[in-house]
């Protein structure tokens, strides 16, 4: 005799710890297998794109700051370069080497904060999150020295950054880039061996190559499927071209190599940190910019490549002083629309990892 | 997933969770010890230097939010007095776009930050509240003259830093107890 059954709807979030935000999550269960999973959005709309067309160019830059709030410095990052390109704004020397110093000291932050609340995911509780947050605040006391905020820095200008770095920031990210590679055997040796980690990520949420690259997702969740995909690299910006680098590549595209490419990517930012810094020039730091810029009419696309992915700006400008389309590409929400096709089949807990293995950002996502 | 011995990961993992054991703890007893903030800090609200200002009105012109209000007349001599200089800090977020833009230098990011306050109002400041006082100090940012003469911040990674044979096993701190700084 057959007992009738029928699935099981469940809303995971918007209030939940292993969302990341306020996420929610309609999952069809049969069991604890995975069936069908809604992505629901939106609870932290905040119309940041219909804000920004009020706004002149200037002053939007504080509202990047809001998107993705754990790698603010690359959302300025990306609004500035789409501006520059633009108005046709040359930048100093100086200014690109500390932009770029800035850009990959916030992809160390943030693939830190990555790795460790995906550890924290997986239920080593806390501690690894804290091992990690041990450097991370080392690089935001280095964030607070060149512009006095923790999170929402607003330092990159239109024409360079606001302000020239003080004289003890040198000294103190040399020693931060001295130490950072044993810091990170550290987080190697702590648990990418473990037998529990290994069981639960081998093979979980598997996201194929064709997949990933149908769904346009990009940064480490395109990169673990096996793709060798890096705007760094593929459409150098700003002065990528000159540091030598590696763009570490997974093969089976599962949570394990979501991990491993972040845990990697933190090594290669070392190494570019130590060239920008052995190289940075003397100089000016911005550029002469007029305060309420122009544009020419026309429209640009800027795209960088953000911790969490492709991260692009498209502007409209009507040549008034605030943009008339105001439009931005998150890469997390690019990313999450492959989130389906990873986990049908799979239990709720491996739901609840691979999710945590994209890396999410929900400022960035319902903006 | 098979492994050929089971636990040596996990007593890897331990070794290092073992030797943090016997870390110093760098936990700030907060209240009582404070950290040095940067010398740059966008802090507690604004300082507004009324004998510098001269009601041009460019750091309203500035504000994302709007959230500057400033009243002028002319006065003797065709110059601005300022009737009203008011800022809505519940609604501010500190970009420092105001103080950046200033052409006189008249205003300035505070060094303070602890803001909480019970009434909503309190929040709209006057321009007698935006003056210099005890808790209302400005802060080196966008501002060169000011930024040298600030204590230097308390940074992470010099802790556990031997420095000419001694051990930086604690942060420089500030013992001051009462508001901010």
């Amino acid at each position: 005799m057959s007992i009738k059954t029928e699935p099981f709807i469940l809303n995971m979030g918007p209030q939940h710890p292993s969302t990341h935000g306020v996420f929610r999550m309609r999952v069809t269960l049969d069991g604890e297998v995975v069936v069908d999973v809604e992505p629901v959005i939106g609870y932290l709309h905040r119309g940041i794109e219909k804000l920004a067309e009020g706004r002149t160019y200037t002053q939007n830059i504080p509202f990047t700051d809001r998107l993705d709030y754990l790698a603010s410095m690359t959302n300025n990052f990306a609004y500035v370069l789409a501006v520059e390109k633009l108005a046709g704004i040359g930048v100093p020397e100086r200014a690109e080497y500390l932009r770029i110093i800035m850009a990959e000291m916030m992809r160390i932050s943030s693939h830190l904060m990555a790795v460790g609340f995906f550890l924290n995911d997986l239920g080593a509780m806390m501690t690894p999150v804290l091992y990690m947050w041990r450097e991370r605040e080392k690089l935001l006391d280095l964030f607070e020295m060149v512009c006095g905020q923790r999170l929402t820095y607003n330092y990159m200008r239109i024409g360079g950054v606001s302000h020239d770095i003080p004289e003890e920031f040198l000294p103190a990210l040399k020693r931060f880039v001295a130490e950072m590679p044993k810091f990170i055997d550290e987080y190697d040796q702590l648990l990418a061996e473990n037998e529990i980690v290994l069981t639960r990520t081998k093979g979980v949420g598997v996201l194929p190559e064709d997949l990933a690259i149908n769904t346009a997702a990009s940064g480490p969740v395109l990169r673990a499927s096996g793709v060798k995909w890096d705007i760094r690299r593929a459409d150098p910006y700003s002065i990528y071209d000159r540091f030598d680098f590696d763009i570490p590549v997974g093969s089976v595209g599962d949570c394990y190599d979501r991990y491993w490419v972040r845990i990697q990517e933190m090594r290669q930012s070392v190494r570019i940190l130590e060239q920008a810094v052995a190289q940075l020039p003397e100089g000016e730091v911005c550029a002469k910019v007029f305060q309420l810029l122009r544009p020419p009419v026309g429209e640009v696309y800027g795209h960088i490549e953000a911790p969490k992915g492709e991260l692009g700006f498209y502007l409209v400008s009507d040549n008034s002083i605030a943009p008339y389309r105001f439009h931005i590409r998150p890469p997390t929400l690019i990313n999450l629309t492959a989130l389906k096709e990873m986990v049908i089949g799979w239990k709720v807990a491996d739901l609840v990892i691979t999710f945590g293995s994209i890396d999410v950002c929900l400022g960035e996502i319902d903006r | 997933m098979r492994f050929e011995r089971y636990g040596v990961g996990v007593a890897k993992g331990m070794v290092v969770t073992f030797k943090h054991l016997f870390r110093h703890p760098i936990t700030v007893q907060y209240p009582e010890e404070r950290l040095v903030v940067s010398r740059r800090i966008r802090g507690n609200e604004l300082v507004w230097f009324p004998d510098r200002c001269t009601g041009c009105a460019t750091c309203a012109k500035s504000c994302p939010q709007g959230n500057i209000e400033i009243v002028t007349h002319i006065g003797d001599e065709d110059k601005y007095v300022v009737d009203k200089f008011e800022v809505d800090t519940g609604r501010c977020m500190f970009c420092g776009l105001c103080v950046e833009s200033c052409p006189y230098e008249a205003l300035a990011m505070g060094i303070s930050y602890e803001r909480a306050q019970y009434r909503r109002r309190q929040l709209v400041l006057s321009k007698e509240e935006l003056q210099l006082s005890d808790i209302r100090r400005p802060s080196g940012y966008a501002r060169p003259k000011i930024e040298p003469t600030l204590p230097r911040q308390s940074l992470l990674v010099d802790w556990d830093r031997e420095e000419g044979g001694q051990k930086l096993s604690r942060l420089p701190l500030s013992k001051k107890r009462g508001r901010g700084v």
